[in-house]
């Protein structure tokens, strides 16, 4: 049994050099947030949220296209909860229903299946967006799609990978001392894949899960390897060096690796994922949605996902933007920092 | 009779009082709605309690209850957080064409088992029919007697009061929303009315301060309202937390949060804490309270805050739900 006072003591009292540890992954944001990891840290160690929210750094122009396909084009959206309430340009896909946008909210893509077959004479767009994690069982589907011979289901994707952009942050000169790597992705392209970068830069990087836990070891981890070009391994119960084989198999048969723009950061090369040519019969038109429009020209979320400003540094926090009303990517998904620091009174 | 709905059962003639005798008379029965007067005349108290509620869950049919038990269960709590007695409720039916005749069957049935559980008449109706998928809506308005000269109040909470939560949490969320997405899991919802544990409570002399169901928004967001209302901090330990270990992993896997799920059959009371164990036990021994738990107490400083004590040792400060509690992607 460990024991978790011993760290959450020698981080509450640490008074070493200053430490920003960026956790990259939004679902660790959430986590921080929920077990009030940040009210435990010592000053002198701030923790600074990624852009590993899938949700936050889809571009506008994607939500654009996928209320295009079901207004001009009679496609039924299919998607995760939280893309429902993204704002594009002009509306999310919630607040376009009245004009007539058709979706329906699924738990898992292999769901889209079932709607189909049992529904021919519908046409379906899965939103495929995610990371790592998610990316395999799009494979999955696609697989499927294949071998049963369903024709009236495609994809519209923006699937991204995590390194280019984790590699972004660190070239940009961000004031970050060490990343919390993330642990869902980690689990498919194992923990090696963060090596290269922290030799570069010097940055330990710590996986982790996703209890109070587990956070607490990996920050006592990160902050003890200061300066050090170090990957450590502290969800070994789901993630090994290597990954997980045969999804990443999955991954590069169907999928090929593409620019790709993310919201708030602009374009960054080789950091997506594209389906091959030979599966573009399944692709809704994933091709050239690289504009991202910013409701508010004050939005200051690039910084806010670069490490440069905290939420309440921004000015819109908490007065022009609000979960109630977004006016950029990281107050939109529940796993946004802005959001997060919402919701917990970070704004105070 | 047809097997569905349609335009002609609102219509006001033949159809819609054959459909009053089948199925709404047959099964609310009781003298002042047998009278099929144009407005129900009853017997008053001095003080009385009056609410209103509208129901449009979907599947209106669901592991635990449905949509009649719930919206009995749900005009009920709100009469009883406030120390009433539930006595009277009406309903307004809004039925869209298609709806299935047996599963309307089903639901008045459900209302009239449960008003008969929860000791109210139901003394007056209304049904339209409209067009649409063969769904259907239900208002109802409520009415109770205050007997006490004491009135509970969301604004009654003081310094040093215990928290009592009267069970586990996110039961009712977890099962519709598993409806909805096709989970297959044993999660029930918790709909039921809270009629003797209310009245436990009160006729048990506890000092009940402050009462309030915890319905949409959850936990965190009742809680929030009831600190801002009464000026006071109110402190609650996570690890005090009732929550089923199945909802646990639902929620977590959705990446929800049991403290923002809804409940249609749970309670917070704020009681001085001299009762605190004489509140607890009554409620455990209740229908519906079996797992309750002493989750926290009020304090004066940081006035209008929610604090949470983590099972790591940290604070969360916690607000009222925003946005809708939508599943996450990963």
């Amino acid at each position: 049994m460990i024991d978790i006072k011993k760290y959450v003591d020698y981080l509450r009292q640490y008074d070493g050099p200053c430490m920003n540890i960026c956790e990259v992954c939004g679902s660790h944001t959430a986590a921080i947030a929920k077990n009030g990891i940040k009210s435990i840290l010592s000053p002198k160690i701030s923790l600074i949220s990624g852009p590993g929210c899938p949700v936050c750094v889809t571009p506008s122009s994607y939500i654009d296209r996928l209320i295009d396909l079901s207004l001009k084009e009679g496609y039924t959206i299919v998607t995760f909860g939280d893309l429902m309430k993204v704002p594009g340009s002009k509306a999310s896909i919630s607040s376009s229903k009245w004009q007539g946008v058709k979706s329906v909210m699924v738990y898992s893509p292999l769901d889209v299946i079932s709607l189909a077959v049992n529904n021919p004479e519908e046409k379906y767009v899965f939103a495929a967006i995610g990371f790592e994690t998610t990316t395999p069982v799009y494979a999955l589907l696609l697989q499927q799609l294949i071998s049963q011979n369903i024709c009236n289901v495609k994809l519209l994707t923006a699937l991204k990978t995590m390194p280019p952009a984790i590699e972004k942050m660190c070239k940009s000169g961000s004031p970050i001392h060490g990343f919390i790597a993330p642990g869902h992705v980690s689990v498919i392209t194992g923990s090696n894949i963060y090596q290269p970068i922290s030799s570069k830069y010097n940055i330990p990087f710590g996986v982790a899960g996703f209890t109070g836990e587990d956070l607490i070891i990996a920050i006592y981890g990160i902050v003890k390897a200061r300066g050090m070009g170090k990957v450590m391994n502290f969800y070994p119960r789901v993630v090994t060096e290597k990954g997980n084989i045969k999804a990443q198999e999955m991954m590069a048969k169907y999928f090929e690796i593409c620019d790709a723009c993310w919201r708030g950061l602009g374009n960054i090369p080789v950091s997506g994922l594209k389906l091959k040519e030979q599966y573009s019969f399944y692709d809704a038109g994933s091709y050239g949605l690289d504009e991202d429009i910013k409701i508010n020209k004050m939005c200051s979320c690039d910084k806010v996902l670069t490490g440069f400003f905290k939420p309440k540094d921004c000015t819109l926090f908490g007065k022009a933007c609000t979960p109630e009303n977004p006016q950029g990517a990281c107050m939109v998904s529940e796993e946004g920092s802005c959001h997060t620091a919402y919701v917990n009174g970070e704004n105070i | 009779m047809d097997k569905v709905i349609t335009m002609a059962h609102g219509s006001g003639g033949k159809d819609t009082d054959l459909l009053i005798k089948d199925i709404f008379t047959r099964y609310f029965d009781n003298d002042t709605l047998n009278q099929m007067e144009d407005s129900a005349v009853v017997n008053g108290n001095s003080k009385i309690a009056m609410t209103t509620d509208s129901f449009v869950v979907t599947p209106t049919i669901f592991p635990g209850g449905d949509i009649g038990r719930l919206c009995i269960c749900g005009t009920v709590n709100d009469l009883l957080m406030r120390g009433a007695i539930p006595k009277y409720i009406t309903c307004g039916f809004i039925l869209q064409e298609g709806l299935e005749i047996d599963s309307l069957k089903y639901i008045v049935k459900s209302m009239a088992e449960t008003a008969k559980e929860a000791g109210v008449s139901i003394v007056a109706g209304d049904t339209k029919v409209v067009e649409g998928k063969g769904e259907l809506y239900i208002n109802t308005a409520g009415v109770g007697f205050i007997n006490d000269d004491r009135i509970i109040s969301s604004k009654g909470c003081q310094k040093g009061d215990s928290v009592i939560v009267s069970g586990n949490l996110g039961d009712h969320h977890s099962c519709i929303l598993s409806q909805r997405m096709s989970i297959t899991n044993d999660i029930k919802s918790d709909c039921a009315p809270l009629c003797d544990m209310v009245n436990n409570l009160l006729s048990g002399g506890i000092k009940v301060h402050a009462l309030r169901d915890v319905t949409r928004g959850g936990l965190a967001t009742v809680l929030k309202e009831l600190a801002i209302s009464s000026n006071v901090s109110v402190w609650i330990d996570e690890e005090n937390i009732p929550v089923l270990e199945s909802v646990k992993g639902f929620s977590g896997l959705l990446g929800l949060d049991p403290l923002y799920m809804g409940n249609e059959g749970k309670l917070v009371a704020v009681v001085d804490k001299s009762d605190e164990e004489k509140a607890l036990e009554i409620i455990k021994k209740s229908d519906y309270g079996r797992n309750a738990k002493i989750v926290g107490h009020i304090e004066e400083n940081e006035p209008g805050k929610v604090l949470l004590k983590t099972e790591i040792g940290g604070i969360r400060n916690l607000d009222v739900l925003m946005g809708e509690g939508l599943p996450r992607i990963c």
